[in-house]
């Protein structure tokens, strides 16, 4: 069985699917031809934005910190500014520059080998869990890490467990706690847990997270707060205010990419000798997207194109708008779905999911708005390691590097 | 006040100033204090070392001298006759090429100089005599080579050179100029026209100045080529007695070397390469892994490890092509890979490696 034959686009004949493919193809080269001093200037000034909001934000706050008129308005303005920083910086810079999306500019100080951004997570370990695990096997039951992160139960296929009854409580915490959540996701705990986990790994992976998260955390809560001298604990709170902002924003963005009840989930035999065109299909029909302005996709880091960036993970994300509207025309051309609503719509539909599925599949109806049966053996929790995982990583792009002149 | 100036005299310098770096890089994890201050001034960063073109001065139709002010971490005392690697960003992307300095050193300099001349296929040394503006922010590469002068200058020195070769040996004689330790230096400097060469005047004026300095300037379109085998006795009858630095194109290269070497004085040649000649032992090869995509390239003991992640699709980083700059650094999770200049190898987990010069020796997996 191959991924063709997901009754989404069964109509369509190999030589069509090939063909979809290929015209894919064309419209990357086309992205990757025309990248310019415009796509870099775009970059640079985000970089330079979040920069001068988080200076700006910290400054604002420990200023402020020494009255006490000014205090809590000083504090609550200040933390808004770098809540808003931290979320560019997460979003829209340190998610796509790790991605690879501004390697092309040659630029050492922006390229995925040695960005590290604002957030607990190691950038080593995102990228492994992120970049190799996710973007390989998009919402393939029992490879994809990331239905549920290990912690929801987000497809009717994944077994059920008594645990999961505590799905609500689980979601709110993971979603005010998201930086903490992302930063433990590569470890596997359940591994740990089952004692399956290489010790080697595990004490590298666990000194890497305390390294950075003891940096984080001091910034925030102990060396900023020391420069508000007897305001300590209000720029602390302040501090604490803007990570929670950011780490709210984050998990309703990553959660409106995959769960929307259009996306779909494959199977491990699906995705069996899968070709390049295949894949493309895959990354279409798994992921969603959300409307809105480009105020709205540049604070979400471009994830409203969750299609476009998944068809195209290390294209400039400020492309992704453009890359959009051909690929909404492809859509119509070969009639496949294209899943897209407002951002609002989007995370009903996944925290509906959340709440249904933390019950056995029997009390609850699908809500999946493509017809497909559950498939009847469960899929077990637990992940597989890398040698189990393979290599299927299809989209090799044509990235080239060489110098031309 | 008072309070900070009990705190600073008691702390020697070096610490209080690591202190100060300590407490910057907590405030701006996972950044540096860096990051920050280049965005008051775009040379205030050491991450990697900048530089703002101040000026670029025409020598002649086609060339130029382009006048650097570097940023923090230069050091000023570079060896006369050095390169320096530039990064100059074109269309969004930058690209790298090595340049020998022009300029003296000066350890209280402010500026170096490169001095280019505008290649037909040559679109960055085109870019960099006829569209740089200044004000540009470029990328520096410390100074490194061994085509250099030592100091003091051996006693009779002939200086062979062809077209924009005269750079480095501009460097040099700029040097011996300065510091007055002027020896007996031939230099026999060719180029198509009287015109073309560059840097023509000034060393007619050092020349006049030093007596030391004698210059046979050749014009190739009217003389023809210099041939060693018939020529350099005329021009200079004592050449087995010198110490002699070529820098000129590579035929020019080639030939020289081949006259030194007949003569069994290959040991007082210096020569001044612009390409790289990767003629060391070849690793085993073997699978490169690439961590963050899970890509994997089987490549054998002659393909870079740069080449071998091109070709797999990987966005590498790369500079110079030639094993100088280390923009290509990447850091090798483990396995082993050999530099193909002199054949060492570099095995330890975690070790940056330059990947433009290197091969696998069995298999191997990098951070990238």
């Amino acid at each position: 069985m191959a991924i063709a034959d997901v009754q989404e686009y069964t109509h369509l004949t190999d030589e069509e699917v090939e063909q979809l493919g290929r015209e894919l193809d064309e419209l990357r080269a086309q992205v990757e031809e025309s990248r310019s001093d415009h796509d870099a200037a775009y970059i640079y000034t985000m970089i330079k934005i979040q920069r001068r909001l988080a200076a700006a934000g910290r400054a604002t706050m420990v200023a402020s910190a020494w009255n006490r008129r000014t205090r809590v308005p000083g504090t609550i303005l200040g933390g808004t500014m770098l809540g808003l920083a931290k979320i560019l910086e997460n979003m829209e810079i340190g998610h796509n520059v790790m991605h690879g999306q501004w390697d092309w500019m040659n630029d050492p100080e922006v390229h995925s080998s040695n960005w590290e951004w604002d957030t607990a997570q190691p950038a080593e370990q995102w990228k492994h869990s992120h970049n190799y695990v996710h973007h390989q096997f998009t919402n393939v039951l029992g490879y994809d890490n990331d239905i549920g992160y290990g912690i929801l139960r987000m497809a009717r296929e994944q077994k059920w467990n008594p645990f999961n009854l505590g799905q609500p409580v689980y979601n709110a915490m993971l979603a005010a706690l998201f930086q903490w959540g992302v930063a433990l996701h590569d470890l596997d705990i359940e591994a740990i847990r089952k004692m399956e986990k290489d010790p080697k790994v595990m004490k590298k992976q666990l000194k890497q997270i305390w390294r950075k998260g003891r940096r984080q955390a001091a910034k925030d809560y102990l060396f900023f707060p020391l420069l508000s001298g007897p305001a300590f604990a209000t720029t602390a709170a302040g501090n604490a205010y803007a990570n929670v902002m950011r780490n709210l924003w984050a998990y309703v963005i990553i959660f409106c990419g995959h769960f929307p009840d259009g996306a779909l989930h494959f199977t491990e035999e699906e995705v069996e000798n899968e070709s390049r065109a295949e894949w493309y299909l895959r990354q279409m029909l798994g992921s969603a997207n959300f409307e809105g302005g480009p105020l709205l996709h540049i604070m979400s880091g471009n994830l409203g194109y969750q299609i476009e960036h998944h068809l195209y993970p290390d294209l400039p994300s400020n492309r992704y708008a453009e890359i959009s509207v051909r690929v909404k025309e492809l859509c119509a051309k070969y009639e496949l779905p294209y899943t897209i609503g407002p951002l609002h719509k989007q995370y009903g539909q996944a925290l509906r999911t959340i709440m249904k599925l933390s019950l056995p599949n029997r009390f609850t109806e699908s809500n999946r708005s493509y017809d497909r049966e559950v498939v009847e053996q469960e899929v077990p929790r637990g992940r597989k390691t890398d040698a189990q995982l393979g290599s299927r990583r299809l989209e090799t792009g044509s990235y080239s590097a060489r110098a031309t002149a | 006040m008072a309070l900070m100036d009990r705190v600073t005299s008691r702390l020697p310098k070096d610490k209080l100033w690591e202190g100060v770096r300590f407490a910057g890089r907590q405030l701006t994890t996972p950044l540096l204090p860096d990051d920050y201050l280049a965005m008051l001034n775009p040379r205030w960063t050491a991450r990697e070392v900048r530089g703002e073109i101040v000026e670029v001065k025409p020598e002649t139709d086609d060339a130029a001298t382009v006048v650097i002010r570097p940023g923090w971490g230069w050091s000023f005392d570079h060896a006369p006759g050095q390169y320096i690697g530039i990064g100059i960003q074109v269309e969004g992307k930058f690209h790298w090429r090595s340049y020998s300095l022009s300029s003296a050193p000066e350890r209280s300099g402010r500026t170096v100089s490169i001095t280019v001349r505008a290649m037909p296929e040559g679109f960055l040394s085109d870019h960099l005599v006829n569209g740089v503006p200044p004000g540009t922010i470029i990328r520096l590469g410390l100074p490194s080579g061994d085509f250099v002068l030592p100091d003091p200058p051996p006693a009779k020195l002939l200086f062979l050179v062809g077209g924009s070769g005269i750079t480095p040996v501009m460097a040099m004689l700029r040097t011996m100029d300065r510091r007055g330790t002027m020896p007996d230096v031939v230099l026999s400097y060719s180029s198509t026209t009287h015109d073309r060469m560059i840097f023509r005047e000034e060393i007619e004026e050092l020349a006049a100045k030093n007596d030391g300095l004698t210059l046979h300037p050749r014009a190739t379109d009217d003389d023809g080529m210099l041939e060693l085998d018939k020529h350099l006795d005329d021009l200079c009858g004592d050449w087995r007695e010198r110490e002699v630095w070529a820098c000129g194109p590579g035929p020019m290269l080639d030939a020289t070397e081949e006259f030194w070497q007949q003569a069994g004085l290959e040991d007082r040649l210096h020569l001044e390469r612009f390409s790289l000649n990767l003629t060391g032992d070849g690793g085993e090869g073997g699978t490169i892994t690439f961590q963050n995509s899970g890509k994997t390239a089987e490549v054998d003991g002659a393909t870079t490890v740069l080449e071998a992640g091109e070709e797999a699709g990987i966005g590498m980083p790369y500079g110079c092509r030639t094993g100088i700059c280390h923009t290509c650094t990447v850091t090798m999770i483990d396995g082993t890979v050999r530099d193909l200049r002199n054949g060492d190898e570099f095995d330890q987990p975690n070790e940056n490696i330059q990947t433009c010069v290197t091969v696998p020796v069995g298999d191997c997996t990098l951070n990238i």
